[in-house]
């Protein structure tokens, strides 16, 4: 389980996230939502430990991750950013195995080489193996990104759970590579000793996927629980600055949300 | 072939280059050294006896150090350049960026205009220490002046821009030097700006060995963790990169190994930045490979280009930093047109 104890981070005299509290169950997908400039980010950050709070604390299964040490925090901690360039002539394998890095010390075991395989037939990027990482379209990138933090934590990490960051993993990618990624992010999260928490801006892709919402707005947790409990009209009215409408699924499958 | 395997026998294969490169480099110069009394010499001086004819003394106490020096500086120069341009996931840097080269050139022509009015004991190592000061202190300014402006985490691109001000800085101030400077230090600064291995001797291939092997094996433990940077400095931290920790290393490492080289060479210029690129393009970007790489061909290169500075001129010699400019820029130019790479 991670927890985040009153986290508080402030830039430039602003709080860019104001004495947040919340939980996140392993076997769930936790999905943040907020306009932008809400703290989404920098709140996702401050849970991977990829910077550190001016107040409170993060707690992985209960052991505060203030100073763990970097690689044994990064074995069971993966972390997918929003666009990762790279100027040099990496291969696209190269990339992916940047993902056990964490687990080995000089040369990659047969192990590693077997999980790089597993995770690129799993992310449809095996054919581009051989291929310069700079040469690739964004959407495929990335598929090698995803493939890479997959690979991190492909394997359960002894005792403790995995966690998994997602920050706006939906950028570049068209509809039916975002509805893929959803249902492997789904599927991967339901081990039960996986938690994935991330951050997305469609709605209705975190109302249908989510299992847990958390909805941000300048800094401060404004509603957190299921999608029908947080993607109200009042919270989306208050926070987002629109008026949405919700309709009923031809099909009977939930409802779908358009804005006025 | 499996890609390690490839990057091990083109390894192979550069090594091979680089020690028929050194074979020519002992060979030939003002004067010729036909290959068996090049053996018989070597052995000679392996053994600790001092030779007793002129050619001998000219081989074993300039021509081999010589040789020798420019093999250990080349590959410092090599390493550097593949360190600088990882640690600022950049391949258009080269290793004087953080004002290394430029502190250790004003260090140096301070010593030829000050040297001489001062008296400073001890000739040549007086030369090299002014010029290790002056690359130390120039670093030490763009860290303390990077770290200062970006609210203590130094940013690579705070520390890419102080260093261009810093260089620029300490440029004028050899501008000025050599402006006041009389007519044979005015000369002295010229030369040495343009590097050459003219002053090589046992005791420098002694430091300068010292400093460029034991700074190559710090920075292949940091091979794995310069390739996670590749990506970003934040998803290197995310795969276990102590981010801070890494900075230092690398930058202590290049200061170390390029201040003291360039202090007793003088400016070379191109060989830390072309050598990477050409392993790149051979082989990819992994450290693993580029870093040993990098010093291999960086030794051959510089080797290839004394040799050329002093065979074209004979007996007189060209200033190698003209050989390596001249040879380098068209080689940069062609790499940047092929647009392998994206800025």
């Amino acid at each position: 389980m991670v927890a985040a104890h009153h986290l508080t981070y402030r830039a430039g005299g602003r709080a860019l996230v104001d004495d947040v509290s919340a939980t996140f169950e392993p076997g769930r997908l936790h999905l943040i939502v907020g306009p932008n400039g809400a703290g989404k980010s920098t709140f996702v950050r401050l849970l991977a430990r990829l910077i550190r709070p001016h107040e409170g604390q993060v707690t992985y299964d209960g052991a505060d991750v203030r100073g763990a040490a970097e690689r044994v925090l990064a074995r069971r901690r993966a972390v997918l950013s929003q666009a990762v360039e790279i100027a040099f002539p990496l291969t696209v394998r190269e990339v992916v195995m940047m993902g056990r890095y964490p687990h080995f010390g000089g040369r990659a075991a047969p192990v590693d080489e077997d999980i790089c395989d597993a995770v690129m037939a799993y992310f449809d990027v095996t054919d581009l193996g051989n291929r310069s990482y700079p040469t690739l379209s964004g959407g495929e990138k990335q598929r090698v990104n995803f493939a890479r933090v997959l690979a991190q934590v492909w394997r359960p990490a002894g005792a403790g759970a995995r966690i998994l960051f997602l920050d706006e993993p939906l950028t570049f990618l068209d509809i039916s590579h975002q509805l893929d990624f959803m249902r492997k992010v789904t599927s991967f999260t339901a081990a039960p000793d996986v938690v994935a928490i991330g951050v997305v801006h469609d709605l209705g892709l975190a109302a249908r996927f989510a299992d847990h919402i958390l909805m941000i707005d300048e800094g401060r947790l404004v509603a957190s629980g299921p999608a029908a409990s947080v993607l109200t009209r009042d919270h989306i009215r208050a926070v987002f600055d629109v008026d949405p409408i919700f309709l009923p699924d031809p099909q009977g499958r939930g409802t779908h949300l358009v804005y006025e | 072939m499996s890609r390690d395997a490839a990057g091990r026998s083109l390894l192979v294969g550069l090594a091979v280059a680089m020690v028929a490169t050194a074979v020519a480099s002992i060979r030939f110069g003002a004067i010729d050294f036909p290959l068996h009394e090049m053996w018989s010499s070597t052995v000679a001086a392996a053994s600790g006896r001092v030779p007793d004819t002129l050619d001998g003394r000219i081989f074993t106490e300039l021509r081999l150090p010589r040789a020798v020096l420019c093999l250990l500086v080349g590959a410092s120069l090599g390493v550097g350049g593949a360190l600088m341009q990882g640690l600022f996931r950049n391949p258009i840097v080269e290793p004087g960026l953080v004002g290394t080269s430029s502190g250790a050139a004003f260090g140096a022509a301070l010593y030829f205009v000050l040297g001489t009015v001062l008296h400073f004991p001890a000739g040549t190592w007086a030369l090299t220490l002014s010029a290790c000061l002056g690359g130390i202190v120039s670093t030490t300014m763009v860290f303390a002046l990077a770290q200062t402006g970006s609210g203590g985490r130094s940013s690579i691109v705070m520390l890419l821009l102080t260093g261009l001000a810093v260089n620029a800085l300490f440029l004028s101030g050899i501008g000025f030097l050599s402006y006041i400077a009389r007519d044979p230090q005015a000369r002295s600064i010229v030369f040495w700006n343009l590097g050459t291995l003219s002053g090589a001797n046992w005791s420098a291939v002694r430091v300068v060995g010292l400093t460029t092997i034991g700074g190559t094996l710090v920075a292949l433990r940091y091979a794995k963790a310069l390739n996670a940077l590749m990506i970003g400095e934040e998803e290197a931290e995310a795969l276990g990169v102590n981010v801070t920790r890494l900075k230092w290393a690398v930058l202590s490492v290049n200061v170390v190994i390029v201040a003291v080289a360039t202090a007793y060479t003088g400016v070379i210029s191109f060989v830390g930045l072309i050598v990477p690129h050409i392993l790149r393009m051979m082989r990819g970007a992994d450290n693993r490979f580029l870093l040993v790489g990098s010093a291999v061909l960086g030794a051959t290169l510089l080797s290839l280009a004394d040799v050329v500075a002093r065979v074209s001129l004979r007996p007189a010699e060209l200033p190698i930093g003209i050989v390596t400019s001249v040879v380098g820029v068209p080689v940069f130019l062609s790499l940047l047109r092929r647009r392998q790479y994206v800025f």
